[in-house]
This record gives structure tokens, sequence and C-alpha cells, in this order.
């Protein structure tokens, strides 16, 4: 049995038992290892992807979940590093070992799509859930609010 | 001609031969490093590769692991090279000698080395190549080498003559190596120090970066991992029926350290390796707990044999006796766990006597050799192709997931990733060992030291890791362990205490407890002499400029002596290491919760020479809230030989809404270039320690610092 859903646009078919987590399909089956894996517990962070806008972890999203949804990994920002997060986070040289990165990126872009002048309290809230073992959370803030006042601008 | 002449010369024209230029592979950064044709070279110029279209790869004999080497390291060629970072590619280097760090003896990257192992060795490298390019041109012109430039990748001569590098890098190989070229005074510099952009940000900001997890091979299959409860306890005998039913699954074979399921997917291979019904024998470990360690470390601190570290200087003993004011205290250091945010993985394929192994690695020569002596083939036979590192702090030094990646690509025949789940990596590290500092100090009428006896008690990585002989000095023990402080009489031991546990070489090693020890103690002095814990060191820091500056830019910039809001108070700690001299400034409050906030860590250090600046401040950031965790949240405990954490809500790494302010001020210094990856974690913990103390009176001599452990002390 398959499941049917999008994936940055595009439609897309796992074959996976449908209690496989959303991470291992995007990985093993459709080959978009840009989302990681880090704890397997919802505790980390990096396999955050968006289902239907929303940030969710998807080491804890069965596939069965998302049947029929849209759901946006972080190749989904622009290929070519043209979101303004990716142009912010390049401006402020953010990422050091760059594991924790597309976890993050997913959750400032859930965090700008709804509110595009996040306060400090606010990056506080949607990024907490994100480890970075390098300890890169001074320009991830930076970057958050770069992003923020460029989207703004636009 | 010595023998490296030759091999310079051979490596050379092996690499002209194959390719009709210098050309070897070349790599997009972010894409699978293909290795290297010519394996064990002992060449300058095993850096530099210049293929016939004038595309410039730069090796990196140091691993990406979030440190900026895949940016610092072609920094130092390109500044000599005369080309612009934008025209080169980076690749990591495969094992070989040529890529031996020369401060550590073998190819790691560790020990904050990398800029300072190679900040003479790569801009030779590079003036050696540019010096041939020109000798090629100037043979080829007919013209005298001085009328010759090489820059930005073209070489320009009288009359119009132009031609590329590339274009005369078949030439130059033919030619001998320079063994003196020129190389650049410091302030003709271009690119080296020169806030620059790291190579690798783009491919990790669109999810094109290549860690060891996303390697693919045509045939792989995947792997898990369940090892002993136990670390060190063997198979006794295992059950793999049920496993091997499970959709997917392709087999279920035992390795050296546990017993791996194989199957199409990772999924699949860890929901049937829960299945699994697996004897153990636990061995002498599992008797072990962290309060029989303490006790242990304890108990050796008092009678077991004392190894000088420096030799003692004046009589510790007579001055203490003499003394004042006598003071004396124990400070502790927990285990901690590395746990970097990529679990522990490797991919492997063993096909007969030959073996390739692609993945995350802090040791390239380490693993080569491992698998080799593992398996029984020859070094040379196996192929290693280092990836970007998940976080690496010591961790990826080790060898124990890449020889089961490859013992389990033998047991099936195929391709094999193993990835292990983050349980067991937290409960398969190499922890740092438990520390058990004692401090005594004898204090004069006026307060200030005439004696300090410092004695360390802790276990051995380097006897574990590479056989340092029992009851001799581990220098990686006794890091930080002599301060820059004027002190007439003072004498530094060393005990090594083999608890029996698996330790390892964790971010900035012994200089956390050692700092954390030395620098609290220097505060409870202070504050025993009734005096200011800043102007007190300074008292003590006649004669050490180094040290004094930095303490004072910090001090100057966090506004200590300076009202701090309610609530709050500041701690400062100051240490050189890695020859890199650093003070802190914690301001700190207490949450509702009594659990300590760091709202700002004011920096200041002078780190000699910088390569990249903006690294330095990056690798300050990093390493500062990388000790925080460290210092207020997480430790390693067992219990039956069993560590007890498993995942990051029982060990948890500071989050966003935890890191503080960090204000930086970089020194400005001609110095020797020192380290930068590590020593801020060791500062970080005496810093926010005596803050703390500042603000509650309460004096926590045993990390981590947590809410409980303020209310107790």
């Amino acid at each position: 049995m398959s499941v049917n859903f999008q994936v940055n646009g595009k439609p897309a078919k796992a074959n996976a038992e449908t209690d496989t987590p959303l991470l291992w399909v995007l990985r093993d089956e459709l080959g978009m290892t840009g989302t990681k894996f880090g704890c397997g517990a919802a505790l980390c962070g990096a396999c955050t992807v968006h289902v239907n806008g929303e940030a969710v972890r998807s080491c804890q999203t069965p596939l069965s979940t998302v049947s029929g949804k849209k759901v946006a990994t972080v190749e989904g920002l622009s290929k070519n590093n043209t979101h303004p997060l990716q142009v912010a986070w390049i401006k402020h040289d953010v990422p050091q070992c760059g594991y924790c990165q597309s976890g993050q990126l997913m959750s400032a872009a859930a965090l700008l799509a709804k509110n595009n002048n996040p306060s400090d309290a606010d990056i506080d809230n949607a990024m907490s859930g994100n480890i970075c073992r390098c300890g890169t959370y001074p320009r991830i803030r930076a970057a958050i609010k770069d992003a923020a006042a460029s989207m703004r601008k636009a | 001609m010595t023998d490296i002449q030759t091999s310079r010369r051979s490596f050379l024209k092996t690499g002209a031969a194959a390719t009709g230029g210098l050309l070897m592979a070349v790599n997009l950064p972010g894409t699978l490093g293909q290795a290297m044709a010519a394996g064990t070279v002992s060449t300058p110029n095993a850096w530099v590769h210049i293929a016939d279209d004038n595309t410039i790869t730069i090796l990196s004999a140091h691993s990406e692991m979030g440190q900026g080497v895949h940016t610092s390291m072609p920094m130092l060629v390109a500044e000599e090279l005369n080309v612009d970072l934008s025209q080169i590619k980076v690749v990591d280097a495969p094992p070989g000698a040529a890529y031996v760090n020369a401060l550590l003896g073998a190819q790691i990257t560790g020990g904050s080395t990398s800029v300072r192992g190679s900040w003479e060795k790569l801009r030779v490298a590079g003036a050696q190549v540019r010096e041939m390019l020109v000798s090629a041109a100037a043979a080829e012109w007919n013209v005298d080498r001085a009328q010759i430039k090489a820059d930005k990748g073209m070489l320009t001569g009288p009359n119009g003559k132009k031609a590329t590098y590339g274009a005369m890098a078949a030439a130059a190989s033919k030619l001998p190596v320079p063994e003196k070229p020129a190389i650049k005074d410091p302030k003709d510099f271009r690119i080296v120090g020169k806030r620059t952009k790291r190579v690798d940000t783009p491919a990790k900001t669109n999810g094109t970066a290549q860690f060891g997890i996303d390697v693919k091979l045509p045939g792989m299959v995947y792997a898990t991992i369940t090892q002993c409860p136990v670390i060190g306890g063997k198979v006794k005998s295992f059950d793999g029926a049920q496993a091997k039913a499970m959709p997917g699954v392709q087999a279920v074979v035992q390795v050296s350290d546990g017993v791996a399921v194989v199957a199409d997917s990772w999924w699949r291979a860890k929901k049937a390796a829960e299945k699994l019904s697996i004897q153990w024998d636990e061995g002498a470990v599992a008797t072990i707990s962290d309060a029989s360690m303490l006790e242990g470390n304890r108990a050796a601190a008092k009678s077991g044999k004392v190894i000088p570290i420096i030799a003692p200087k004046g009589d510790v003993a007579n001055a203490i006796k003499g003394a004042a004011k006598v003071l004396e205290a124990e400070y502790i250091s927990p285990m901690q766990s590395h746990s970097p945010l990529e679990p522990m993985n490797f991919t492997a394929h063993v096909q007969g006597n030959k073996a390739l192994l692609i993945g995350p690695t802090q040791f390239q020569q380490g693993a080569q050799g491992a698998v080799a002596g593992a398996l029984g083939l020859k070094p040379e036979d196996v192929t290693l192709q280092t990836t970007f590192l998940g976080g690496g702090f010591g961790r990826r030094l080790e060898l124990d997931f890449v020889v089961q990646a490859a013992e389990i690509s033998k047991a099936v025949g195929k391709p094999v990733k193993l990835v292990w789940t983050r349980e067991e990596d937290m409960t398969h590290d190499y922890y740092r060992p438990m520390g058990v500092n004692h401090l005594k100090a004898g204090l004069d009428a006026s307060g200030m030291p005439v004696g300090v006896h410092f004695k360390v008690t802790s276990q051995s990585v380097t006897q574990r890791a590479f056989g340092l002989p029992k009851e001799t000095l581990d220098p990686f023990m006794a890091e930080a362990s002599v301060t820059g402080y004027n002190v007439p009489n003072t004498q530094h031991d060393l005990v090594i205490h083999d608890t029996g546990f698996r330790v390892g070489y964790w971010r900035a090693v012994s200089h956390s407890m050692n700092a954390f020890a030395n620098e609290s103690f220097v505060d409870e002095m202070a504050k025993a002499a009734g005096q200011d814990p800043y102007a007190y060191r300074m008292k003590m820091l006649e004669g050490k400029p180094r040290y004094a500056n930095v303490l004072k830019l910090a001090a100057e910039k966090a506004g200590w002596g300076k009202p701090v809001a309610k609530g709050r108070a500041r701690g400062i700690a100051l240490m050189e290491g890695y020859d890199s001299y650093m003070a802190q400034v914690a301001e700190v409050s207490l949450n509702k919760d009594g659990s300590v906030k760091v709202h700002k860590v004011t920096v200041a250090a002078d780190v000699g020479h910088m390569v990249n600046p903006d690294t330095v401040e990056a690798q300050l950031q990093s390493s500062i809230i990388f000790g925080m965790g460290a210092v207020l949240k997480h430790q390693i405990t067992m219990a039956n030989g069993r560590v007890q954490e498993t995942n990051y809500n029982t060990y948890e790494p500071v989050r966003m809404y935890e890191a503080p302010q960090i204000d930086i001020v970089l020194v400005k210094s001609t110095e020797k270039p020192g380290g930068i990856g590590e020593p801020g974690t060791a500062v970080a913990a005496p810093a926010i320690a005596n803050a703390v103390a500042a603000l509650t009176g309460k004096r926590v001599r045993r990390l981590p610092l947590t809410a409980d452990a303020i209310r107790q002390a």
C-alpha cells in the first residue's frame, strides 16, 4: 500500500510501512537527505519539516498521517539559497558543523511565515526545540531578525 | 637529496603522469570527497592540485566538524599561491603521511591544533607551488623569473606573455620543489587575517552538504547495532530469529561489539533490532557507579602514586605551614558525553582484500589502521574518504563505529551504512573522565598566596587511546594546571586513577576540570583576603602581559566594578590554553526555580595571529555555549555499569532560550597562532561558578551547578 502526498510542491509516493516516520521516508526512500536524524524522539529538532505549513518533527510523524498533505523540507526553501532565511544564514555565516541547520531553518521559516517581526521571546519560543551542539544560537537569532526585516521590506 | 625531496618529486610526477597536469580528483565542497589517487605521499605539494582547465583544488588534512578548517586551511595556501578563495575548491585529504598533524604525531583533527600546526606548513606549501609555476613560465618564455608575476591564477610576463596556472602546471610538476620558498611578511597578507566567508556555508543552508549519514553507495544496505548496556560487555548468546523474520531484514550478524541487524532501510533495521534477544557477558564494569568512581578517585588522591606535573617551585609545604591563613578545597567535575548531533555512523564496502570506508572521522589514519587490523587487510588496501562531520568534540577520534561498519559489510558482502540510534550513541560514548581536584593555599597577612598546592586525580585517556605507560605523566590531564599567577611556592601533582570505565578526549580535555578548580580557588582566596577577584588576580600578574591584558579587556568591556542589575552578579576567570589567552566575565541571576540564568558572557581573547577572525568569534560563541551545558545542566551518571542518560531529555544541551549574549574582544596580535576551538569551554565553568558564588554567597564545588547544587551548598 502506498501513501501519496506532496513534497515541496511535487507529488510524492511512498511504499514504506505506514508507521514509518516521515523522516526515514524522506531520507531513505525519496533520497532527500537534507532532513536530519538526531534523536529519534522529537527532542532535538534536526528532522523539522513542515506539514501543511506547520513545523513538525518528522521523526515522530508516521507516514500515514501525511497522506494527501503538503510536506516542505529544507530542499524546498530554495535550491540556490535565495530564500530570505538562507540569505541571512549566509550573511551571518551561521552554520558550524551544519548538521542541525536544516531543522533550524525550517523552524525559523515556520515562525516567519506567521510573524515577520518576531521578538526575542518569539524566537526563543519557536527555536528552543532545535538543539545546536555547536552553539550557533547567537547567529541564528541575528539571522532570523535580518531575514524578518528583509521580508517586511519585500 | 633527502627522501622527502625524492618523494615530493615522485609524487608530483605521478600526479602529472596520471592526469596530464597536477590534476587529482576535483570535488565541490559539500559533495562527497573522492579519495586522492596518490595514497601516501610525503610532500607539501600534496596540498595543491591544479588541473589543465585551471581548476585549483586545495586539500584539507583536517576534518570539517564546524570549526571552519575547510576555509582557514585553504586561506593559508591561497595566500601564498596568490589565488582568491573563490577560485579554489576544497577536498578532504586521504589518509597519508603527508597529512600527519605534527603537533599530535598522527593525522588527527583535535587539540585545537589545525591552525597552529598549519600556519607555516601550508603557507610554505602554497609558496612552493607558486615558485614552481613561475619557474616553469620563465623557462617556457625564456625570461628571468623576476619578470613574472603569479596572481589570481594567472602568470604574466614581459611583452604581454600570459598563461593560466593550469597551463603551466604540467611543466611546473617536472621541476624540483624549492625547499625554502619566500613567504610573505604577515603585513602583506591579503587573505589571512581578513574576515572571510566560510566556503561550506551555502551547502549547509540548502540541504546539500554531505554528512556521513547521507552517504549512499549502489547496492547499499542499512544497519543498526545493539551493544551491551554495560560498555565492554560481550555477546554471550543471542536469538535473532524474530528480527530476521521482520520485513526487509537481510541479515542478523554478530560483530565484535554486539549484534547488527541489516535491512533494506534503516528504519526496518531499527524496528527489527527491537526484536533481538541477547544474553550478555557484562564484564567487570557492571559493578561500578558514578558514586563508586568518585570514592575511587578520592581514595587514589590520598594514597595513589603522585606524578609531578612540573618541578615544584620553592617549598610549598613549609610556605603553607607558616602562612597566616590556610585554605583547602575539593572540586569535582563529572563525566560528560560528546553527543554530537549526528549520531555515530560510517559506510563501508569490503570486497575481498580491499575495503572502502566513507564517513565522518577526526582520525583518518586511525580509521584506516583499525579496519586493516580488524579485518586482516593491508592499510594501503583500505581506502578512506572523509565527509563533513555533524559535530565531533573528540567523539570522532574514536574508531569503534568505523570498525563495526567494516565488520558488518564483510559479513554480508555488501556496502553497508551503519547508523547508531541516539540511545546507543549516548550510552556508548568515550566519556570525559571524572576529575577530582584538591587545592591548598597559604595566604600571608595581606591575603596574597605564599604557596599553592594543586593536585588533580582523574583517569588517563591517553593510556587507553595511545598506550601511554602507566604511572607516567599524561600531558592531557595536566592542561591549565599551572596558572599564570606569580606565587612564590607551588607544587603541581597528578594522580592517575583507572576507574575501569571507558574515557575519551572531550572538548578542552583536562583544561575543563583544571581551570574550573584553579579559577574557582583563586576567587575563594580573594574572598578570604577580602579583596576584589579582578584586582586580586591582577596583583599576581606582574610580568605576565598577555594574561593581564585579556583580564583587563574583559573586565572593562563587562563593566567590572560598575553596578550590576538587581538580582545579578558577575564572575571572572582567566586561563591560557592551546597557546591562547582568555578571560571571561559571566553575568548571572537565578531563575524562579533556583537554576542559573546566564545573561551575558564577555570574553577577551588573545589568540596570536588569526587566520579568519570571524571563525575565531564563532568558536568563542560555540565553545562558551558548549561549556555552559556542562556547567549548568548535564552530566553522565552511572549505575550498575550502565550509563543512565539516554537522550537529549536526560542529557540536555543548552537551548536557544538559555543562550546568553556573548560580547567578544579580540586582541590584535602578531604572536604565533593559538588554538581557539576549545579553551572557551574550559573558562566558562569558573566564570559562571564565580558569578553564582558572588550572587548567592554559596560556593558550588561540584558540577553541574544546578538549582539543587546551589541549595545544598
